[in-house]
C-alpha cells in the first residue's frame, strides 16, 4: 500500500468514526427529522409537474408538524432530489437516499421510473436487512407494479390503471348515449394499457358499444392534432376514452371544440397538470375526468376542514391548486403506521400499512395486503363553469372547475390481483 | 375521400402558414449571416408571451404590432452585444451562443411567468365560426392566421424585391464583401435582419400562442423543425420557405389522415411480407406512426440529393 492510500484509509475512518459518533448524538434528540426523500423531476421539461408535487408534498410536511407535532413528536422533512425522469437517474438516487439514512422515498411521475425504484428499493433491502427502505408511490399507475411486478416494499396510494377505467367504464355503462367510441392514446406502456382496459372492460359492460376508432400517437410532440380530430368525426364517434396528459391532452381538447367536434371526452386527467388552464372554458359539459377527488368535493360533500386544507394550500401557492389529495392520505397512514409501534423501521411500518384501514376526511381509504394497493371512493366530475355555488372553486385560476356526476364505493373499485407477495424474511 | 382531403388541405394550410411564419425570419437570418440560430423558436415564445402580457393592458389588436416590436428590439441587443462579438470567432462559437441562448430565455420564462400555460385567449371579435364543411366548423381565428401569414408573405417579398434596403439585403445575402466594399455598413445590416428576423418570429408567436399554447416548451417544440423548412426551402428564400412549409404542414396532415402503410402497396401487386419478418415492423407500420419524424426524413434526403433546397441559390 502506498503512503497516499494510507493517508486516505486513515482519512475515510476518521470521517467515519465523526459520521458515526454524530448519528449517534442525533438519534438520541427526539427532535431528529423523519425524512421523506422526493424523487421527481425537478428540472427539464417536466419540471413543472415535480414542482408542484413538491409544493404538496412541503405543504402536507408543514401542516402536520405544526398541527399534529409531526409523527411520534419528530418533525418530516422532505428531501427533494432530482431525477430529471430518468429511470437509472432514480435508482441511483434512491441509493444515495438511502446511505443518507433515509428510510422513506417517494415518486409518482412515470411509472418506468417506478419500475426503477421498485426493483432497486427491493433489491437494497434483500441485501441489507439491516437497513431497510420503504418506497410511497402516490401516481405511478401501471397495473404491473401491484401485479406481475409487485413488492413488499412498495405501497401505490394512487388508483392503478385499471380501477380508473373500471370506473369510467361503469359510468359510461349507465349513459345511453354512448354508442361510438373512439380510443386516442399516446404512444408509451400507460397509453396501451388505456387502451387495452378501455377495450376489454367495455366489451364486457357494453356490448352493444362500438369501438369505432384507435390511435397511438408520439408522446409530447404532435402540435398540430385537427387530422386526429377530424378522423375522430369521420369514424362518428360519440365518446373518446384518453389517458393523455399536460399538452397533449389541452391540444386535443382545444382542437375539438374549435372544429366544433361534439363529443365527451373521458380522461385520466383532466383535472390538472395545466390542462384546466389552457383549455379553460372550452371544456365545460365535455370533459370528464376520473380522480379520487377535486376541488369541488369538499364543497359539495360539506367536508370543512378539507376544504379548509385546499384554502390554505391555495394562500401559499396563489399560482397552483390542491390537486394530489392523496399526499395527504398517504403522510396520514405512514403517520399511522408508525405511531402504531412506535417504530420507523421500514418493516414495522409496511406491516401496519398492509390492511389499514384508515378514515380520512374524505372517506374510507384501504390499503389491500394482497398487492398494497389503496382503494378510495373514486368520482367522475365534468367541467363546469365556476358558479358561486356548488362549483365554488376554480382550477388553476381559470374559472372553470369541476363538478361530481358520479361516485364509485370503494368496495367497487376492487380487482383482482396476480400479484405473489414475497414477504421478507 | 373527399372529405379527408378537404379537412387535409385545410388544415395543412393553416399549419404551413404557422411554419412558414415561424421560418421566414429564420431563412434570412441563417442564409445572410450563416447564423443557425438555435434560439430563433425563443423569440417566436417571447413573442407569444409580451403579447400575453401587453394584450392586458392594450388589447390584443396594439399587443399584434407591439409585441414583434419589442422582440425586434431584444433581437437587435442580441446581436449588437451578443453575436457580434462571438461572430469574430466563426461560426461554430455563434452556434453554440445561440444554443446556450434558447436555454437561458426558456429558463427566464419560467421564472417570470411560472411553469403553467397562460390563459392566452384570442380576441371577442374573433371568436366566430366563419363556416362549415362536412360538419366540421372552420373558425374565424383560423382565417385571420392565414390573414397574417399571406400579409407577411406579400410584405416581405415586395420589401426584398423593390426596395432599395431589400437590395442591400439580397446583396450582403451573396456576397458581403462586396457590399461592404461599396461603403455599406455590413455588420449594421446584420443587426437589423437579425432584428427582423426575430420580429417576424414574434409575430407568429402571436398568432401561434393562441392556436397552440402558451407555455414555457413552446420553443423547444417548434424548434427543430423550423430548421426542416429552411433547409428543404433554400437558404435566403422566401418563397422557398412558404413552399416548404406547405409542403410539411400538408403532407404531415395528410399521411396522420389515412391509414396507409407498404403493405397496401403491396396488396395491390398481391404481395404481403409474413408478420413474422425481420421487416415486418416496417412493411406494416402505419402512415400515422411515421408522420412525426417525416419532415426530418425530409431533411435528410434533401441534403443528400439537393442541398440548396427548392429555391435556394447556395448550398446548405
Amino acid at each position: 500500500m502506498s503512503q497516499l492510500q494510507k493517508k486516505a484509509g486513515l482519512l475515510t475512518k476518521a470521517v467515519a468514526g465523526v459520521a458515526l459518533g454524530l448519528s449517534a448524538l442525533t438519534t438520541a434528540q427526539a427532535e431528529d427529522p423523519i425524512r421523506i426523500a422526493y424523487i421527481e423531476p425537478l428540472s427539464g421539461p417536466f419540471a413543472n409537474v415535480g414542482e408542484m408535487g413538491l409544493f404538496h408534498f412541503r405543504y402536507t410536511a408543514d401542516r402536520i408538524n405544526e398541527e399534529h407535532g409531526g409523527i411520534m413528536g419528530r418533525p418530516i422533512e422532505i428531501v427533494p432530489m432530482d431525477n430529471r425522469q430518468s429511470p437509472s437517474e432514480s435508482a441511483q438516487l434512491v441509493q444515495r437516499a438511502i446511505d443518507q439514512g433515509i428510510q422513506f422515498v417517494s415518486q409518482g411521475n412515470g411509472s418506468n421510473v417506478a419500475g426503477a425504484i421498485v426493483e432497486t428499493v427491493d433489491r437494497h433491502n434483500r441485501r441489507n436487512p439491516d437497513r431497510r427502505a420503504l418506497y410511497l408511490n402516490y401516481a405511478a399507475i401501471d397495473p404491473a407494479l401491484t401485479n406481475d411486478r409487485c413488492s413488499f416494499w412498495h405501497f401505490r396510494f394512487d388508483a392503478e390503471s385499471r380501477i380508473k377505467m373500471a370506473a369510467l367504464s361503469d359510468f359510461m355503462m349507465g349513459e345511453e348515449d354512448v354508442k361510438k367510441v373512439y380510443l386516442l392514446n399516446q404512444d408509451y406502456s400507460h397509453g396501451h394499457v388505456v387502451a387495452a382496459e378501455a377495450k376489454r372492460m367495455l366489451a364486457e359492460k357494453r356490448p352493444d358499444v362500438e369501438i369505432v376508432g384507435e390511435v397511438l400517437h408520439p408522446i409530447g410532440q404532435v402540435r398540430d392534432f385537427s387530422p386526429y380530430i377530424s378522423r375522430i368525426r369521420q369514424s362518428g364517434a360519440d365518446s373518446v376514452i384518453t389517458g393523455n396528459w399536460g399538452n397533449d391532452l389541452t391540444l386535443l381538447i382545444r382542437e375539438a371544440n374549435s372544429a366544433g367536434l361534439d363529443v365527451n371526452f373521458y380522461t385520466y386527467y383532466g383535472g390538472g397538470l395545466g390542462v384546466p388552464a389552457a383549455v379553460g372554458d372550452r371544456g365545460i359539459g365535455t370533459l370528464f375526468q376520473i380522480t379520487e377527488w377535486h376541488s369541488n368535493l369538499p364543497v359539495e360533500q360539506g367536508w370543512a376542514d378539507n376544504e379548509e386544507w385546499l384554502v390554505g394550500y391555495k394562500e401559499r401557492h396563489p399560482e397552483t391548486d390542491w390537486y394530489y389529495q392523496r399526499v395527504y392520505n398517504m403522510f396520514m397512514m405512514l403517520k399511522a403506521a408508525i405511531e402504531a409501534d412506535q417504530s420507523t423501521d421500514p418493516l414495522d411500518v409496511a406491516m401496519n400499512l398492509r390492511g389499514m384501514e384508515w378514515e380520512s376526511p374524505t372517506g374510507t381509504v384501504y390499503i389491500r395486503e394482497d398487492d398494497h394497493q389503496v382503494h378510495q371512493d373514486m368520482y367522475i366530475s365534468v367541467m363546469a363553469e365556476q358558479d358561486g355555488d356548488q362549483v365554488k372553486h376554480d382550477t388553476e385560476n381559470s374559472g372553470v372547475g369541476f363538478r361530481t356526476v358520479a361516485k364509485v364505493d370503494w368496495q367497487d373499485t376492487v380487482l383482482p390481483t396476480s400479484c405473489n407477495m414475497r414477504m421478507p424474511r | 375521400m373527399l372529405e379527408t382531403i378537404t379537412y387535409s388541405l385545410l388544415n395543412g394550410l393553416l399549419y404551413g402558414m404557422l411554419l412558414f411564419m415561424l421560418s421566414s425570419g429564420l431563412t434570412l437570418i441563417f442564409g445572410m449571416m450563416g447564423v443557425l440560430n438555435f434560439a430563433h423558436a425563443s423569440f417566436y415564445m417571447l413573442g407569444a408571451y409580451f403579447a400575453y402580457t401587453l394584450g392586458m393592458y392594450t388589447g390584443f389588436w396594439v399587443a399584434l404590432f407591439l409585441a414583434p416590436i419589442l422582440v425586434g428590439a431584444l433581437g437587435a441587443m442580441t446581436e449588437r452585444w451578443g453575436l457580434r462579438h462571438v461572430h469574430q470567432h466563426g461560426h461554430v462559437p455563434e452556434l453554440l451562443f445561440t444554443f446556450g441562448l434558447a436555454y437561458v430565455i426558456e429558463e427566464l420564462v419560467r421564472l417570470f411567468y411560472g411553469t403553467l400555460p397562460m390563459n392566452y385567449r384570442m380576441p371577442e371579435g374573433l371568436d366566430f365560426t366563419l363556416f362549415t364543411v362536412f360538419g366540421t366548423s372552420y373558425p374565424a381565428f383560423r382565417a385571420f392566421i392565414l390573414v397574417v401569414a399571406v400579409v407577411m408573405f406579400v410584405g416581405l417579398y415586395l420589401l426584398l424585391k423593390k426596395t432599395r434596403a431589400g437590395l442591400i439585403i439580397q446583396g450582403s445575402l451573396s456576397r458581403p464583401d462586396i457590399v461592404a466594399a461599396l461603403g455599406h455598413n455590413v455588420p449594421q445590416v446584420f443587426m437589423w435582419v437579425f432584428a427582423f428576423g426575430t420580429a417576424l418570429a414574434a409575430l407568429g408567436g402571436v398568432v401561434g400562442g393562441i392556436h397552440f399554447v402558451t407555455e414555457p416548451g413552446m420553443a423547444f417544440m417548434m424548434g427543430p423543425i423550423v430548421f426542416v423548412v429552411v433547409v428543404l426551402g433554400g437558404l435566403g428564400s422566401i418563397p422557398g420557405a412558404l413552399i416548404a412549409s406547405m409542403i410539411i404542414g400538408i403532407l404531415q396532415t395528410f399521411t396522420l389522415s389515412v391509414d396507409f402503410s407498404i403493405a397496401h402497396v403491396g396488396a395491390w401487386f398481391g404481395y404481403a411480407v409474413p408478420p413474422d419478418h425481420l421487416f415486418a415492423t416496417l412493411w406494416y407500420l402505419d402512415s400515422t406512426r411515421i408522420a412525426p419524424v417525416l419532415p426530418f426524413l425530409i431533411l435528410v434526403l434533401t441534403l443528400i440529393f439537393r442541398p440548396r433546397g427548392i429555391m435556394g441559390k447556395r448550398e446548405a
